[in-house]
């Protein structure tokens, strides 16, 4: 229901068709509860609020009916806050959790239908996770921790050595092979935890807040890792975070979750540009809109009277990066995709984003007449 | 629930303190009208149909055990099995073995495996105090007894190391299980173990296997208790981290929550072994071979000297057992600290040194009587020196006592003789000579009032069992002499308690006297005792304060130093005298701590009831020790070790009751 | 750090460890060339006994182990020294003494964990179950012991009431009895809980005011009759015969209503005196079917009562070893070793 009300945005890149997704998830529940798996199929219960549910059969339900897919090599972040379900939905994709109903079908394949065996095969070659609290083995040496998930699937010592210590590198670890988690700082025992995850070259990465507790400029640094990892080996990602800006900053696309259910999924600008609803506007609102808004969102149609001599630029060009050119000429600005006209930007334009970070209620009737607006220039 | 909490409200009006003095009050008026009524009393010699079919049951298995298929199949192969494990490890280290006089290995080549192995798994300092322990043990002349006491310690921990681990770990993953064995585990340590040796001769004859068996369940409860606490304390995430890389059960087990868990492990295991040990007199009476029959037969002839040597032997074993442990745990821990350093390299080699060493002296024991037996004297220069050190301490020990005793006496007398006459006397005549039902009923009120409802429905439970096994008179004289011993120990955990817990001095000079009273067998002390009080009721009373004790002067000075240092302060600075600080705000602010003190106090006087049934201490522990020595009296014995744990239990649950009530936390919840 | 520290420390413990280890080892060298060679037979320096040198005669067949039980009484415990010492340095057994119980002595031979009792005290219902029963067990005769059992009282309280002695008296007497463990009533002093004993019942169906009270043990009860001889306080207590303390203090037995046939079948009933006791030995079954030298040894035992006090008194006065009163007694009485040992091929 709120997947359909939120826009599909097939024209930002990557939204995947059901085919060439690595991850699909379908209908999926999660129930808490003695009478947990009656609930997703009782017809009188799915439509009534969490909390009514709770009241009726003693069931608390995590995760509620979600859709979404995820395209091969796609940043796909699942965002909310504590007690939203999205912990609970990462780990329901490699049934760490076992889901109540639903399909995760992971290239084309419904994992829910696997035995234990294939599972597991499942997640020691094919996907990996990432965990807030690192989740280190403290009796064993950085190496060995990277080594794990190599040793239990039987490699031979000398070979997962080699790959460890490959791995150990890519994460910005030589030389600390030898140490204990316990010696190691927090971004460092969270950077054992990701080359663990790489160890096994799997071809989906899962990371639940995995910097969350971290203080912010180690968190910083650990984003501009994972986007450098990202940019290097090219795996899909699922990442969960309870911060927008983060979200933003690594998500090719977001996932925003409420008491389980589906709010909005989208591109960062998507979100930022035309929230599906207050939830989401309140999340949004403290978000410099500058930052993250391309001129796609601001451009308007070219009116009659308007130059078409203006400087080009790209539709995907983020308003802040553009505001320096916009101002600069006289002209609108020309947004361009493909040497075709999309539309125009001016100074006026620029200048309302600019002074309006707060998005306040009266505006809203003016930008929900951008959204058509812009379907319209596609 | 609802029919509960009427009454319960009334009574809650009323004060508790004034509840109780009533229901006292109305006890002793009506004792004094109806005493020597309706007192269920059965004379020493007298039976029940109960104990008579117990008899039955007794004569029936030692005649037909070698045809009923159930002792054919299970008991039988089950004591066989036991048997040979002991024997082999007799053979190795103890007694004349493979047709040779001597045992496989001699205590050349022990000395050298016990060292080493304490090297390896603990630290230098340990080897060297095992090496110094061992060598001790062979100059009181007691090698081959304590070899044989090592050997059956070796066989009972072995055994419950293969069935606690197991069952540990087991517990540790599964929380439907872990709520079955907890109960089991509590009942075993209410138990008293003297308790279950009648039941075990009865199914396993005298002999090793029944003294292992008996150990193995005296020695069980710690290590499963604290392997499943190991594997519950291994945090989520490291567990969910193995999962999420695919890990099946068995790996996620060897590879993360074994290792991780490793040191509540070992801990378990050293808990496992003390308490293997202190079953050691224990063992002895039902034949097991070892320390304890030296300690057995000198309480037999009250020889203090050759008592005290045989015990001190068993504490060195304890000490160096316990400190070879306690360094692996911590080696546990230092070893991935150390990691990949020098020193490892340093040590292969230097392990590698070792066991040539210790191979060449097994070899070296095995083949020269030198090494094979522990000599008893040293030849130098042709001239043989005596080196029988233990002579020297048991003579110089029977000495001591005998000044004691003689010096004593007269004091002693007295203050046994206030005891007796003024406490033990006039508590057991008003709860042997009320009428049951009045008895009964008080006892439950007083539950309800100091514990709760659920402890009062216990207790009639309890006690309504109890006057099933026939043994109702005998049940309320030994609950007198454990209450009377109850209040001594508390007198003395309050005293010593309050002092420690004030004094860091003092507790720097009495805490190692009370770990070594903890680490003392209970006998090696009753000789004395004996000697001093003669074997009397009152005797019995002082071995349990003893024993008991330390536990309690523990728990009160742990509680005094943990009232916060402000409050005291503040109490300090409104001119409050060190009387007052005392009594209106340590005692009281360590309420629950005082409560926990008489629980354990209690539980631990009454684990001593049968060893002061051996001492004059009557009653229930004379009648388990009567059933034990004479057939005709087995049942009545087996009636009376289940009414001792019938009062442990119901002691337990009114203690506890009480503690919990006297949690200031809890009074929030319970006024819900 | 804790690293840089450590090192020093745990290298200096590896060099002192193999230091002590050398030392030992060197010791044990030392020892080990001027020792004999376990099981090489002919070296008399051997303070262990391990091979003793006096197997010169003819080669006894091999002993193996022998297990005797000791009940707690000091009587049997001289019987124990003395059979023992022949066993283990005659026989070369290797000798185990049980300090069990004497009914629980029975049940070990079943298991083998008992191979002969020396000092039987009649239990005909256990020879019934052991013997008769299941076989486990057999009769080996008299050792030549005659048992007593009784309630005694110090000597100077009969020279002061010459009627003690009489069992219908007890309760006029009661009050002199009374004790702190008695609850007001006389007190009969017991020994060891294991002896045989029907004295609660006994006091019982006498319908005496009196109450039995455990002493625990032999020693007690020794300790008990000496203090009240010496201090002339009254004392009524269980007491046997032999027992190498009636020639220190000639205890007194009080009259019982005297013992008939089968007036003792009935453990609760009982009313009448214990019976006159002709102690003997049992072998576990397979003890005697396994041709052990031991076994002839046991069978061979028997001695007098006036014998058994002597090596009881070197052992509970004069504190000497099982081994060392033993040796002294047969250095008395020779001709003994000879008898005992005869048949087993030893001298």
């Amino acid at each position: 229901m709120t997947t359909e009300m939120a826009p599909t945005p097939t024209w930002v890149d990557g939204a995947p068709s059901a085919t060439d997704a690595e991850l699909s998830v379908r209908g999926l529940w999660k129930v808490f509860g003695a009478k947990a798996s009656s609930v997703p199929t009782d017809e009188t219960l799915t439509g009534l609020h969490a909390k009514d549910i709770r009241e009726k059969t003693g069931c608390s339900v995590a995760v509620r009916d979600v859709n979404f897919e995820v395209a091969r090599g796609e940043v796909f972040v699942v965002m909310g806050l504590s007690g939203s379900g999205k912990s609970t939905l990462v780990r329901c994709l490699t049934r760490l959790i076992e889901p109540t109903a639903g399909a995760v079908t992971i290239r084309g394949e419904n994992i829910m239908e696997w035995g234990e065996r294939s599972l597991r095969e499942l997640r020691r070659r094919k996907v990996s996770m990432v965990f807030q609290h690192f989740g280190l083995l403290p009796h064993r040496q950085v190496i060995d921790n990277v080594a794990y998930g190599l040793e239990i699937r039987g490699m031979r010592k000398g070979d997962r050595y080699k790959r460890a210590a490959e791995v150990t590198a890519l994460v910005g670890l030589e030389g600390y092979e030898k140490s204990y988690p316990d010696q190691l700082s927090g971004g460092m025992q969270q950077r054992v935890g990701l080359a663990r995850a790489l160890a096994g070259d799997p071809e989906m990465l899962l990371f639940d807040e995995p910097f969350s507790a971290l203080d912010p400029l180690i968190r910083r640094d650990m984003q501009n890792e994972v986007i450098r990892l990202h940019r290097e080996v090219g795996k899909t990602m699922v990442f969960i975070t309870h911060d927008l800006a983060e979200a933003l900053k690594l998500g090719d696309r977001i996932l925003i979750m409420r008491d389980g259910q589906v709010v909005q999924v989208g591109a960062g600008p998507e979100l930022v540009g035309a929230p599906a609803d207050d939830y989401v506007r309140d999340f949004v609102r403290d978000i410099p809109r500058s930052h993250v808004l391309t001129l796609r969102w601001v451009m308007r149609e070219p009116r009659p009277v308007d130059p078409l001599d203006g400087p080009e630029l790209g539709p995907e060009v983020v308003i802040r990066e553009a505001v320096r050119a916009v101002l600069a000429a006289d002209k609108p600005v020309r947004v361009v995709e493909n040497g075709r006209l999309l539309g125009l930007v001016g100074r006026e334009e620029i200048l309302e984003v600019i002074a309006d970070t707060d998005l306040e209620p009266a505006d809203e009737a003016r930008r929900d007449e951008a959204v058509p607006e812009v379907r319209a220039i596609r | 629930m609802a029919t509960v909490a009427a009454p319960r409200l009334i009574l809650a009006r009323l004060n508790r303190a004034t509840s109780l003095a009533i229901v006292v009050v109305c006890w002793i008026a009506l004792f004094w009208l109806l005493k020597g009524r309706d007192t269920l009393s059965l004379a020493p010699s007298d039976v029940t149909g109960l104990h008579t079919s117990l008899n039955d049951l007794n004569s029936s298995i030692a005649t037909n055990r070698n045809s009923n298929p159930l002792f054919v199949y299970f008991f039988n192969e089950i004591q066989l099995g036991v048997s040979h494990l002991v024997t082999f490890f007799q053979s190795l280290i103890s007694q004349p073995s493979y047709g040779r006089p001597v045992p496989f290995v001699g205590w050349l080549g022990v000395v050298a495996v016990i060292s080493y192995l304490s090297w390896m798994f603990g630290n230098w300092r340990v080897a060297l105090l095992a090496l110094v322990g061992l060598v001790f043990i062979g100059l009181q002349g007691l090698w081959q007894e304590s070899m044989d006491t090592l050997a059956l310690t070796l066989a009972a921990v072995l055994i419950a190391l293969v069935i606690g681990l197991p069952l540990g770990v087991w517990g540790g993953v599964s929380d439907r299980v872990n709520r079955v064995l907890t109960p089991v585990l509590d009942l075993m340590q209410v138990m008293p173990s003297y308790v279950y040796l009648a039941p075990l001769v009865l199914l396993f004859l005298i002999g090793p296997a029944a003294a292992t068996i008996a150990t193995v369940i005296y020695a069980m409860p710690p290590v499963i208790r604290l392997t499943a606490h190991g594997i519950r304390s291994v945090p989520h995430s490291a567990i969910e981290a193995a999962d999420s890389l695919g890990s099946t059960r068995m790996q996620a087990l060897r590879k993360v929550m074994l290792p991780m868990a490793k040191r509540t492990i070992v801990l378990g295991i050293n808990q496992t072994i003390m308490a293997a040990l202190a079953m050691v007199t224990i063992a002895a009476l039902v034949a097991a071979p070892g320390l304890g029959q030296t300690v057995v037969q000198a309480l037999e002839s009250q020889d203090v000297g050759t008592e005290f040597n045989a015990g001190l032997a068993i504490v060195v074993l304890a000490v160096v057992l316990d400190r070879v442990t306690t360094a692996a745990s911590v080696r546990v821990e230092m070893a991935r600290r150390a990691g990949a350093t020098r020193t490892q390299k340093l040590r292969r080699p230097a392990l590698a040194i070792g066991a040539v060493v210790v191979v060449a002296a097994i070899y070296i024991s095995h083949t020269y009587e030198q090494a094979a037996t522990f000599p008893a004297s040293l030849t130098i220069s042709g001239r043989a020196h005596g080196i029988d050190v233990g002579s020297h301490i048991a003579n110089s020990t029977s000495t001591w006592t005998a000044w004691v005793q003689q010096h004593f006496h007269s004091v002693a007398n007295a203050i046994q003789n206030s005891v007796t006459y003024h406490g033990i006397n006039p508590l057991q005549a008003f709860l042997e000579n009320s009428p049951w039902w009045l008895a009964a009923a008080a006892i439950v009120a007083i539950a309800a009032i100091v514990g709760s409802w659920r402890a009062a429905l216990s207790a009639a439970v309890c006690l309504g069992l109890i006057i099933g096994t026939g043994l109702w008179q005998d049940s309320m004289e030994t609950l007198a002499a454990t209450l009377i011993a109850t209040v001594l120990v508390m007198v003395l955990g309050v005293v010593f308690g309050v002092w420690m817990g004030r004094s860091m001095r003092a507790d720097r000079v009495i805490r190692p006297v009370l770990d070594a009273a903890q680490t003392m067998p209970v006998f090696v002390y009753l000789v004395p005792f004996v000697a001093l009080f003669r074997p009397s009721r009152f005797t019995g009373v002082i071995a349990a304060v003893v024993y008991a004790s330390p536990v309690a002067i523990k728990i009160v000075a742990d509680g005094i130093r943990s009232v916060s240092p402000t409050t005291v302060e503040a109490a300090t600075a409104s001119g409050s005298t060190r009387w007052q600080i005392i009594t209106k705000v340590q005692l009281p602010m360590s309420v629950r701590s005082l409560a926990l003190a008489a629980n354990q106090g209690l539980i631990y006087v009454l684990s001593m009831v049968v060893v002061a049934g051996l001492v004059g201490g009557g009653a229930l522990g004379f009648d388990v020790v009567a059933g034990f020595s004479q057939i005709s009296l087995f049942g009545k014995g087996l009636a009376a070790g289940a009414a001792i744990v019938l009062l442990g239990i119901m002691l337990d649950r009114i203690t506890q009751a009480a503690a919990r009530r006297a949690d200031p936390s809890a009074h929030s919840r319970t006024s819900h | 750090m804790g690293r840089s520290i450590n090192r020093p420390v745990v290298r200096r413990g590896i060099r002192k460890l193999a230091g002590a280890a050398a030392a030992v080892l060197a010791l044990a060298t030392l020892n080990a060339c001027s020792g004999a060679k376990v099981g090489g037979g002919g070296n008399s320096g051997s303070a262990t006994g391990v091979s003793s040198g006096s197997s010169s005669g003819a080669k006894a067949k091999a002993c193996g182990t022998f297990t005797v039980a000791d009940n707690p009484w000091v009587g049997y415990e001289a019987d124990v020294a003395v059979v023992g010492y022949l066993a283990k340095n005659k026989l070369h057994c290797n000798v185990q003494i049980k300090h069990i119980t004497e009914q629980v002595s029975w049940q070990g031979f079943q298991t083998s964990q008992v191979d002969a009792i020396l000092e039987n005290w009649g239990h005909d219902d256990l020879k019934k179950q052991y013997i008769a029963g299941s076989h486990v067990a057999q009769e080996l005769g008299p050792d030549g012991l005659q048992g007593v059992i009784g309630w005694y009282v110090p000597p100077w309280m009969v020279q002061k009431y010459p009627d003690i002695t009489d069992w219908h008296s007890l309760n006029k007497y009661a009050h002199l009895f009374t004790t702190s463990e008695s609850g007001g009533k006389g007190q009969l002093l017991d020994g060891d809980p294991s002896y045989v004993t029907h004295d609660a019942a006994l006091v019982k169906n006498l319908k005496l005011n009196y109450k039995v009270v455990e002493g625990g043990s032999e020693t007690a009860l020794i300790q008990s009759f000496r203090s009240a001889q010496q201090n002339k306080s009254p004392l009524l207590a269980y007491f046997y015969s032999p027992q190498w303390f009636l020639n220190e203090v000639p205890l007194v037995k009080v009259n019982l209503p005297k013992y008939t046939p089968g007036c003792d079948t009935n453990a609760a009933k009982v009313a009448c005196d214990y019976p006159a006791y002709h102690l003997d030995k049992i072998a576990a079954a397979t003890f005697a079917n396994s041709g052990s030298p031991a076994f002839t040894l046991v069978k061979n035992f028997t001695w007098s009562n006036q014998q058994q006090n002597i090596v009881a008194k070197y052992i509970a006065v004069n504190k000497m070893s099982d081994e060392a009163a033993a040796a002294k007694f047969f250095a008395a009485n020779p001709k003994l070793v000879t008898a005992w040992l005869a048949g087993t091929g030893a001298s």
